[in-house]
């Protein structure tokens, strides 16, 4: 089926899949490397949506080369990670929240932005004011 | 099969590989939950991927239905260990 491809289209097939490529790779080496998890959810959602959807423009364009029609049933992955992409992000963002939350609960800190508690990642900006007034108090 | 499809096939494969693995390790040392979850959705992402693009090297029509079970039940699969790493449960009464 692709042997009758003309030399275009094989290229842009061939940028299209490069492309796919670098993003699936990025995402995952977001994945691995980013400090910690708020930063690390966002690196393979945003990467594979772009892949997928850079495969499936290159599944159309090779249905539309050898077959001379439009097929657009390769639409329907990318729709539905389009749509399934975000829901699992969210879930899996107030599960780790949640349980974050709960962490520092059984630490014995009560409050939930006690300026003593730092989260694994970001320095917290409670943090700073809690240090700037404490200066101002001894000041 | 020109040589530069061939080739950018080969790269693409072997990307989702890499990719794969990295979130084989991942979820093997994550350090909560949430990461091994999040390593999973990855996974079954990039082994769509690579199914589409077997499709797209063989000319096959059956990878891409393959390819769009794994996209539904994969998604299934994470909200449903999402949920249950919410609320404790997956199907509340």
């Amino acid at each position: 089926m692709s042997a009758e491809l003309p030399f275009w289209a094989s290229l842009i097939l061939a940028v299209l899949l490069v492309t796919a490529g670098f993003f699936a790779l990025t995402g995952s080496l977001g994945l691995l490397r980013l400090p910690h998890f708020y930063s690390r959810i966002h690196a393979p959602t945003l990467a594979n949506t772009l892949s997928s959807f850079c495969i499936v423009l290159a599944l159309i364009v090779t249905a539309a080369v050898t077959e001379h029609r439009f097929v657009a049933h390769s639409l329907l992955i990318s729709f539905f990670l389009i749509i399934t992409s975000p829901v699992t992000a969210m879930l899996l963002m107030r599960a780790a929240i949640k349980r974050e939350l709960q962490r520092r609960e059984e630490q014995g800190k009560s409050s939930v932005n006690a300026p003593e508690v730092k989260l694994e990642g970001p320095s917290l900006p409670e943090a700073d004011e809690e240090a700037k007034e404490a200066g101002g108090a001894t000041g | 099969m020109s040589l530069v499809l061939d080739i950018a096939v080969y790269f693409a494969l072997g990307c989702f590989v890499i990719a794969i693995g990295m979130a084989v390790f991942r979820l093997a040392f994550g350090p909560s939950m949430a990461d091994r979850i999040l390593a999973l959705d990855a996974m079954y992402i990039n082994g769509m991927l690579t199914l589409l693009t077997l499709g797209l090297r063989f000319g096959s029509s059956l990878y891409f239905d393959i390819a769009l079970l794994i996209c539904i039940f994969g998604f299934v699969g994470s909200v449903a260990m999402a949920k249950f790493l919410l609320r404790g449960e997956v199907i509340e009464p």
